[in-house]
């Protein structure tokens, strides 16, 4: 039994690791909330705000669901494709951008 | 039995009868599910995102109080419940299952804590902004569709995600179950986390009322 702890013990983080990366997560969660009141433009507060939620999603994942301390196998099956889906979605916001100016009257 | 395990050794992870990722198949299971439900609501942001880039005349409605201190009040709700839940897994782990359950009761809480704050959040856009998902005053019908469909969607997540951990929490406390069914429970609370994650700053930090 004390082999089997041991060897949880070795290969995952500690509590007070977990409890910085909580704490890290609220303070990006309160820099997104200070940003959101800053005048800047759709795009690069859009920019801004995705950036930071991506550093703490990879928090998230990497720490809270364990996937740092997993086989890379198991990274590598299941990311790739996810981000690629992901980045072929976002060709198309380029569009988005243009409607406004191709409205009639405009 | 020296050669046994040389031989095995130099045979590849693919060839069968190892599990390849050293994760039992509960857990790679889950994590399949959770990839393709990021889809899900990668694609419905994304659609979000679309129409909110593409409309300068979009709506601001969310008033510093109480929409956005709700919303904030909420994503510290569910950061702390995936704490909570971690500290399950690691009580769960060093086979402390009173310890676990207890964890798993808080996370339920904090999870239950989202909900009825942002039901009332729910109902503070209904009653006072007159915002349903087919219309509202700003003549942005949009708004109203992404914004229940995408924190509707969510909101089911967390339900679902309340209702799993309960049964979880019941028998771990009777003694039943394993460490890695929690850690699978733990795997799709912290889903529904991350997708909050997304979810604030795209719908209610674009859309606060400066």
């Amino acid at each position: 039994m004390s082999t089997h702890v041991e060897e949880i013990h070795a290969h995952g983080p500690s509590i007070p690791t977990f409890a910085k990366i909580w704490i890290a997560l609220l303070a990006l969660t309160a820099i997104e909330v200070f940003l959101a009141y800053e005048q800047v433009p759709t795009l690069i507060m859009l920019t801004a705000l995705i950036g930071l939620s991506v550093v703490k999603a990879a928090l998230i994942i990497g720490y809270f669901m364990h996937l740092k301390f997993e086989r890379l196998s198991l990274f590598l099956t299941l990311f790739p494709m996810l981000i690629f889906c992901i980045l072929l979605m976002l060709i198309f916001l380029g569009d988005a951008t243009r409607l406004p100016n191709m409205r009639p009257g405009l | 039995m020296s050669t046994q395990v040389t031989a095995a050794a130099r045979t590849s992870l693919w060839e069968g009868g190892r599990s390849p990722y050293a994760t039992n198949s509960k857990k790679f299971g889950m994590w399949l599910f959770i990839i393709s439900d990021a889809l899900t609501f990668s694609a419905l942001l994304f659609a979000y995102t679309y129409s909110r880039v593409s409309n300068p005349d979009w709506p601001t409605p969310f008033h510093f109080n109480p929409s956005i201190i709700f919303s904030s009040v909420m994503t510290f709700a569910l950061l702390t419940s995936s704490l909570t839940m971690v500290m399950a897994v690691h009580a769960m782990n060093n086979g402390n299952r009173t310890a676990a359950g207890r964890w798993i009761l808080a996370t339920m809480a904090a999870g239950a804590t989202f909900v009825g704050l942002h039901m009332t959040e729910w109902m503070n856009l209904i009653n006072h902004e007159h915002v349903t998902a087919a219309s509202n005053p700003w003549g942005v019908p949009l708004f109203g569709a992404t914004f229940f469909g995408i924190t509707g969607l969510h909101m089911t997540h967390v339900v679902i995600g309340i209702i799993y951990l309960g049964i979880i929490c019941q028998a771990v406390m009777r003694g039943k179950f394993k460490a890695e069914d929690v850690e699978v429970a733990g795997l799709y609370w912290h889903f529904v986390d991350l997708v909050w994650m997304f979810v604030f700053p795209l719908v209610y930090l674009m859309s606060a009322k400066i």
